[in-house]
């Protein structure tokens, strides 16, 4: 048997539901404060993407042109303007985002999931250490701050670091310490015979080293423009 | 349990080779089966040092490219019946060499021998680190002078880095191989001494062996040091190391300047 229902009439529901939007309230000269805008992507790329964003356009009086121009280069910039505020209707032309009225300030919240994600990521790690020799051909670099060797560092081995140098053994190769420009950075070592010693860019070869420091313990440092190598104990 | 032992020093000249042939025959003497291999592709000599090089058919680069079998390029030596030499290629070059067909060589090596003992080009290249890249031992050739100190040093740091053993966060046991040492020269202070090579290399010392108009007597005449004159200074410097080698605590001797060389016992079993 076959049964034949009437089709029901479906209903266009209609529901509201309310987004918070950024709204930009551009000024004359509208290029320096597009220049605002790119600065501000500078510094954090993909701020707005995705983001509801609402043209203010009270405290300015542009042409239609004008606006259709501003809402072009706000598309150069991946903004996508959601709907416009305080300008007449007429000067919006057919393919430009609609008149909005009635909006309320409010304070944005943010709830970023890349914010959410940085207290998980664990601190980068800021001194490195090396409990073996560093043997001749090994380049050892760690910007991060301080490098320990527990051994000697070998005569045509290097050890770069963003802090501080310690050799607890003999430094036979080269050591560069502070080379993010960190003058405050130290060299150590148990035994000195390096063949290159620099701190934040300035350095002494081996034949600038002091006979008399050879094959002690010493330490090197930046004094204003000179490094001074003095021995320890 | 077969072992895998390189014998390298980065720098030319130094004795590989020497010690590869004479290492390979005092253990042999002393009843272990083992192989000698050439890794000195384009350039060979082991089988010179061997005295076989009139028998070479098939070489290393024919096993590994599948072209021989590894008994068809094996060379029995004609004084020690347990022990073999598997040649170079002298025509190839060291890029015939791969990962794989290295590690398949070996592989089948280590079913047939107690001792591998691989004979390493000099350099840091591709030839040097094939051979280094299977060992579970490696002997590092020192001559007691700053280059070559430093070469060693280097070649420690690639044995730390690039072996298979490192890679798995296992080691390759070190053991430095201090050769033509020069008595006479070394009391007048014209060479680096003992002490400051293993600080500077901080690994343990397998043997020093004297400088020696034996040496390159024995190469002459195509046979190992150890089997030429048992009783010279060198032989039984390599005879010594090859019974460290073993596991056996044996005295470290330094030569000395005077004939009787035994005069200083040092005692000192390796930093």
């Amino acid at each position: 048997m076959d049964v034949r229902a009437d089709p029901t009439r479906q209903l266009v529901r209609l529901r509201g539901r309310s987004y918070v939007a950024f709204v930009f309230s551009p000024v004359v000269p509208i290029v320096d404060w597009l220049a605002e805008i790119d600065a501000t992507l500078a510094r954090s790329p993909g701020y707005f993407v995705g983001k509801p964003i609402v043209l203010d356009l009270a405290a300015v009086d542009l042409s239609g042109a004008a606006i259709a121009h501003l809402v072009g280069s706000l598309n150069e910039r991946n903004i996508r303007v959601l709907g416009i505020e305080g300008v007449d209707e007429e000067r919006l032309g057919g393919n430009m985002p609609p008149l909005l009225t009635g909006g309320r300030a409010c304070v944005i919240t943010r709830n970023e999931p890349a914010q959410k994600a940085e207290p998980e990521a664990k601190p980068k790690p800021t001194s490195l250490l090396l409990d073996s020799p560093v043997r001749s051909g090994q380049s050892i670099v760690f910007m991060e701050g301080d490098v320990t060797v527990l051994g000697s560092v070998g005569s045509g081995a290097e050890i770069v670091a963003g802090g501080s140098i310690h050799i607890y053994g003999t430094l036979r190769g080269r050591a560069m310490a502070g080379v993010n420009g960190n003058s405050s950075a130290r060299i150590y070592c148990q035994r000195i015979e390096a063949e290159l010693l620099a701190i934040d860019g300035y350095y002494q070869t081996a034949e600038e080293i002091d006979v008399s420091l050879r094959n002690r313990p010493a330490q090197a440092r930046l004094e204003g423009d000179t490094m001074k190598i003095t021995p320890l104990n | 349990m077969a072992k895998v032992l390189v014998v390298t020093s980065g720098k030319g000249g130094v004795g590989k080779t020497t010690t590869t042939a004479a290492l390979g025959a005092a253990l042999a003497q002393s009843g272990q089966n083992v192989v000698v291999v050439d890794f000195d592709v384009g350039l060979r000599n082991l089988d010179l040092v061997m005295g076989a090089e009139r028998r070479v058919v098939f070489d290393l680069i024919n096993v590994v490219q599948g072209v021989a079998k590894l008994p068809q390029a094996l060379i029995r030596d004609k004084r020690l019946e347990n022990l073999w030499l598997l040649p170079a290629s002298q025509t190839r070059d060291k890029d015939a060499l791969t990962d794989e067909g290295v590690g398949r060589v070996i592989d089948e090596l280590r079913s047939r021998f107690d001792w591998i003992l691989c004979d390493s080009p000099a350099g840091i290249e591709r030839g040097a680190t094939l051979a280094m890249r299977f060992a579970d031992e490696a002997i590092i050739v020192t001559n007691p002078e700053v280059s070559s100190v430093r070469d060693s040093d280097r070649i420690i740091g690639m044995l730390d880095s690039k072996t298979v053993r490192a890679e798995r966060g296992e080691r390759v046991e070190k053991h430095i191989l201090i050769t033509r040492y020069d008595p006479a020269r070394a009391a007048r202070g014209e060479m680096l001494n003992i002490d400051d090579i293993l600080e500077i290399l901080a690994t343990p010392l397998l043997g020093i062996i004297p400088e020696s108009q034996d040496v390159l007597k024995a190469s002459n005449v195509g046979t190992p040091v150890t089997l030429n004159n048992a009783d010279s200074a060198p032989a039984r410097a390599y005879t010594d190391a090859s019974r460290r080698l073993m596991g056996e605590e044996v005295a470290m001797v330094v030569p000395a300047e005077r004939k009787g060389f035994m005069d200083r016992l040092l005692g000192r079993r390796a930093a």
